[in-house]
């Protein structure tokens, strides 16, 4: 007869130090583990109503902030803290973020500055130096610098400064908006026409317009560097490309864009900010559509930014919030709003994507979390495994009606309640109108919500789509 | 963009028992045109096969083995083997939790012991209750009650005990001071604690089966059986829904937010005398005055073995972690292995007939000379099964009988001081509310599918309504002439009855004009009854004047 029981040593699993850790063994046999589907769920809903108990989002302002609203931001690519801003009495301010004091500080332009960005680290000659360029309605495009040790001792902007102060481009007209290239020493201005200068040359060294209209934005792809997209004052977006000097396709909308951001993860995809309510996200490859309309804001969307990771957009707007959404959904998953933030023009993401700042007309520079529960204090293993455990319950179980209810509130300001309210209804008369007018006429196509915003487009990629489809066809035929 | 790869997932030997039961899992989702969807739920699946896998890979890190009790040669069967030669044949610290306590005075003994493992609670029916941590002889409480003590319970840990004593229940904290005296549970004889929805049920003599919280101290639910008393109650591990026996011997299942039972079985012709479910909630086994032992499926209330004509009535069954059934009768123990399973061969039977292999003989048995089990109860994780008996409580040694590798982060019996404190406040963080326990465990989360079908389409609703309107507007619904009624039965008096007095509208006129064209005929039929009138006159004033009516 053989006979064995089950021998548990209590030294394998009681600590005989004080400094050892207890053994805690594992055994997954779901028979062990009862009611797993309900203890989850309750975990899940702990978890969200920790969220939303966790949720601060505002961190703190910048410094003293601007004198006048902060119409500009520039986020520096290649350091996580570092900003720069300008405001609309032509002051720039270069930030540190994790202090959130001020580097340097000038005078720089007479009125509006209308454009700013912090040129690429790699062309300077030393590590630590780093350029700004602005432009402004003064016809002037200004080379900075800001390295640390030569604004030590400035600390106002009271008079005008000529410390730091490298280069001065003149041009022939007013300017708005400045991007600088990627790799190479050439920058991009906006206006009455859109020209292509060079950091080395006084004068501008190529001319793009296409049409004779204004250009509001200019913006450089961060990925495919020598492509260039640009907005006008007559609803039209254009792209450029570099490598042939000349503008390549154009879409004219119903109403003004006010900014724009290339996905930094997909390069051919932008986002839109525009005067109706929304933003777009676009395809360069086929601008006949957009690929997803964001939703929710009661007034114009004055400016977006994509996190690093590509897969959330951040936009701000004349309604006095800030909204974050996911790239493959419609609405918000989140507002911002404080009571002396004033109309937002400016947001950006950092490039950790942990934070947003956002410059506003109040004029001054606040810095908010994308998550707005997050913390980025040091964790513990057994912390961050909790976190992300939560995380994947959350996601699991959001569609609950209680998990759903209570991660989706928010208080949101009377005003913008209200207005959304109203919204509504007009949005749904105009539906409603719509309806009723394709019910007595039939042959009234129908548009559908990506496509309603499009006036015209100078391609015509559907065509274009269905050729290529008869062409596949007809080899098809050929090869068998 | 990332290049989608796509990732083959192992499947490992024996992870089957890793699977979690998925009634949905048909592929039609494949037929969908919602590419999103699509996509999410493909990569569901690949997970959910990645998990399954992963966790069977898991399978030989566990550190302990389960005990076992083989024959070595034909002719040897392991039932014949006795108390005192396993004691001998096994190591120092099994040997050692062979406990015997000889306690003659309080007896016959209710035992108990907590999720752990590692105490023993003891309540003597003379009123002798004692709590212990048996493993290293520590007696933690010890009370002398001087009333009746029928059951007892430790509570989410060994820190708290209930005990059902004459006519309240009592809960007690681990130095025995009393806490609560539970008013509403009278006449307790059963206690069960639900341990993840912190609830205490009792049942006893009232009939009345009762949910105490026991972490906000309010009463769930009380339902009243109507099957008079209650003669056996034991939970279901898997889905916390209470099986009571009764006495006409009907086993009901009952959920506190139900105030019917779930099911009812019909399991004994006589009073049910013990029932037992094994931990994955599959099976049930319930033993009966009529002598009578049944083993359920009770996935599908279909009974799988039924032993009929024991020597005496089985008392008490219970049925061990890795699937052990026990049964006493009087002062005898039998034990089988593999009798919850479906087939001839797995039928428990007492003995092998002449030696016939496809017989599920006892696996062991015992003996308790002139004495008689009250209780008994498999102790987590050990090879052993306590028995409460009337001269005091005896430890079995049962091989293969106990769960040999516990999980620390769900019951850990050598969790320290701070470890139990921290898993009272995780598991009250993670109580499940009350009113989830349901037959399926799995419910919450999942979508009714049959709530579409149940509820009515648009067209046949449209039919319903419209149809009723329209009935209405053809006064389809005034009842017709009826010649052969009397007139205070008339279906036309009793519409008319029910319209409103005040409102003189066209329907109401022709009932009225029909209702007096009933009364014409009645009183002619009448006339031709009494042979005034033959049947073919016709009144010819009447005729000519009704013109103008």
């Amino acid at each position: 007869m053989k006979i064995k029981t089950i021998k548990r040593s209590s030294d394998d699993y009681v600590p005989v130090k004080s400094t050892q850790e207890s053994q805690l063994p594992r055994n997954l046999n779901p028979e062990l583990h009862p009611f797993e589907r309900a203890r989850e769920y309750t975990k899940a809903l702990n978890a969200t109503k920790l969220e939303r108990m966790f949720a601060q989002p505002f961190v703190g302002q910048f410094g003293h902030g601007h004198r006048d609203g902060v119409y500009m931001i520039a986020k520096n690519y290649n350091n996580l803290n570092k900003l720069a801003s300008a405001s609309g009495d032509g002051v720039i301010k270069y930030w540190n973020m994790s202090t959130r004091q001020e580097y340097a500080s000038f005078r720089a332009h007479y009125g509006l500055v209308t454009g700013l960005c912090v040129t690429p680290e790699s062309l300077s000659k030393n590590k630590n130096e780093n350029f700004m360029l602005s432009c402004g309605d003064d016809k002037t495009v200004k080379l900075w610098s800001v390295n640390n040790d030569d604004f030590s001792n400035v600390r106002s902007d009271d008079e005008v400064t000529t410390q730091g102060l490298i280069k001065t481009f003149d041009g022939e007209h007013a300017f708005q908006g400045l991007d600088h290239h990627r790799s190479k020493p050439t920058f991009v201005t906006g206006g009455a026409q859109i020209q292509l200068w060079s950091t080395e040359r006084a004068k501008p060294l190529s001319n793009l317009s296409w049409g004779a209209d204004n250009v509001t934005t200019v913006k450089f792809n961060q990925n495919e560097t020598d492509i260039l997209a640009s907005t006008g004052s007559d609803n039209s977006i254009v792209l450029y490309d570099l490598r042939t000097n000349s503008p390549t396709q154009k879409i004219v909308q119903t109403m003004r864009t006010n900014s724009i951001c290339w996905n930094p993860m997909e390069a051919f995809n932008f986002v839109i900010a525009n005067e109706d309510h929304n933003a777009y996200y676009y395809d360069m490859r086929n601008m006949s559509r957009a690929l997803n309309v964001f939703k929710d804001h009661v007034a114009a969307v004055m400016d977006v930014d994509f996190s690093p990771t590509g897969d959330e957009i951040v936009t701000g707007s004349y309604d006095k919030t800030i909204r974050i959404y996911k790239t493959n959904q419609g609405h918000s998953r989140e507002i911002y709003h404080t009571k002396r933030m004033q109309h937002v023009f400016q947001v950006k993401y950092s490039m950790d994507s942990k934070y947003i700042m956002s410059g506003s007309d109040d004029g001054n520079v606040r810095m908010w979390r994308s998550k707005a529960w997050e913390r980025s204090n040091v964790k513990s293993t057994r912390e961050r495994n909790k976190l992300e455990y939560d995380e994947k319950l959350k996601d699991r179980f959001r569609h609950m009606p209680e998990i759903r209810r209570i991660s989706k509130h928010r208080y949101v300001p009377i005003v913008i309640k209200k207005a959304q309210e109203i919204k509504n209804i007009e949005l749904n008369s105009m539906k409603r109108r719509e309806m009723n007018e394709r019910r007595t006429a039939k042959d009234k196509p129908f548009v559908p919500q990506r496509k309603q915003q499009i006036v015209g487009t100078v391609f015509k990629y559907d065509e274009k789509r269905r050729r290529r489809n008869i062409d596949d066809e007809e080899e098809d035929v050929d090869s068998d | 963009m990332s290049t989608p790869h796509k990732r083959i997932t192992k499947a490992r030997d024996g992870q089957e028992k890793y699977e979690r039961p998925n009634k949905n899992n048909s592929k039609e989702y494949k037929k969908s045109r919602d590419k999103k969807l699509k996509a999410n739920l493909k990569r569901m699946d690949r997970e959910y096969a990645q998990t399954i896998s992963n966790a069977a890979a898991t399978d030989y890190l566990l550190p302990e083995s389960s005990g076992y009790m083989e024959t070595e040669e034909e002719m040897e069967k392991t039932f014949r083997v006795k108390q005192r030669e396993i004691v001998k044949d096994v190591d120092v610290s099994t040997a050692n939790k062979a406990l015997d306590l000889k306690l003659n005075e309080f007896g016959p003994y209710y035992i108990n012991y907590n999720r752990t493992g590692t105490h023993l609670l003891m309540a003597g029916r003379k009123g002798h209750v004692a709590a212990m941590d048996w493993r290293k002889g520590e007696l933690r409480a010890e009370l002398f009650l001087n009333e009746t003590c029928h059951a007892a319970t430790f509570l989410q840990n060994e820190q708290f005990f209930a005990v059902a004593q004459k006519k309240y229940t009592f809960i007690y904290d681990h130095e025995g001071v009393e806490l609560h005296r539970l008013k509403q549970h009278v006449d307790a004889r059963h206690l069960e604690f639900l341990p993840y929805h912190y609830l205490l049920a009792t049942a006893g003599e009232s009939g009345w089966l009762k949910y105490q919280d026991v972490s906000t101290g309010t009463l769930v639910s009380e339902t009243k059986t109507k099957l008079g008393a209650t003669t056996a109650m034991t939970q279901n591990p898997w889905n916390a829904v209470m099986h009571l026996g009764h006495s006409n011997g009907t086993v009901t299942l009952w959920s506190p937010s139900m105030p019917d039972p779930l099911a009812r079985l019909l399991s004994a012709r006589g009073p049910i005398n013990s029932i037992a479910i094994d931990r994955s909630g599959y099976y049930m086994a319930t033993t009966g005055k009529d002598k009578s032992l049944k083993i359920w499926d009770i996935r599908n209330f279909q009974e799988l073995h039924t032993v009929e004509n024991l020597p005496t009535p089985g008392t008490n069954v219970s049925i061990s972690d890795t699937g052990v059934l026990a049964v006493s009768r009087g002062p005898h123990v039998t034990l089988w292995k593999d009798a919850l399973r479906r087939g001839k061969a797995a039928r428990p039977c007492f003995g092998s007939m002449g030696g016939n292999p496809n017989r599920n003989t006892p696996y062991m048995t015992h003996m308790f000379p002139s004495n008689e089990i009250n209780n008994m109860k498999f102790v987590p994780f050990e090879d052993l099964l306590g028995i409460g008996h009337e001269k005091g409580m005896t430890n079995l040694i049962i091989p293969g009988a106990g769960e040999a590798n516990y999980d620390a982060l769900e019951v850990n019996p050598y969790e320290t001081a701070k470890q139990r404190q921290e898993q009272e406040v995780r598991s009250l963080l993670d109580k499940l509310p009350a009113d989830t326990i349901t037959l399926d465990p799995n419910t919450l989360g999942t979508v009714d599918k049959t709530a579409s079908t149940t509820r009515l389409s648009a067209k046949d609703l449209a039919t319903i309504t419209i149809g009723a309107e329209k009935t209405k507007k053809e006064n389809m619904d005034i009842p017709s002439v009826k010649v052969d009624v009397k007139g205070k039965n008339s279906g036309l008096r009793s519409f008319l009855r029910k319209k409103t007095q005040n409102v003189v509208d066209e329907r109401k006129v022709r009932v009225q004009k029909q209702l007096e064209k009933e009364k014409t005929l009645r009183q002619r039929k009448t006339k031709i009854h009494n042979n005034e009138i033959s049947e073919d006159h016709k009144d010819l004033v009447d005729e000519a004047l009704g013109r103008f009516s």
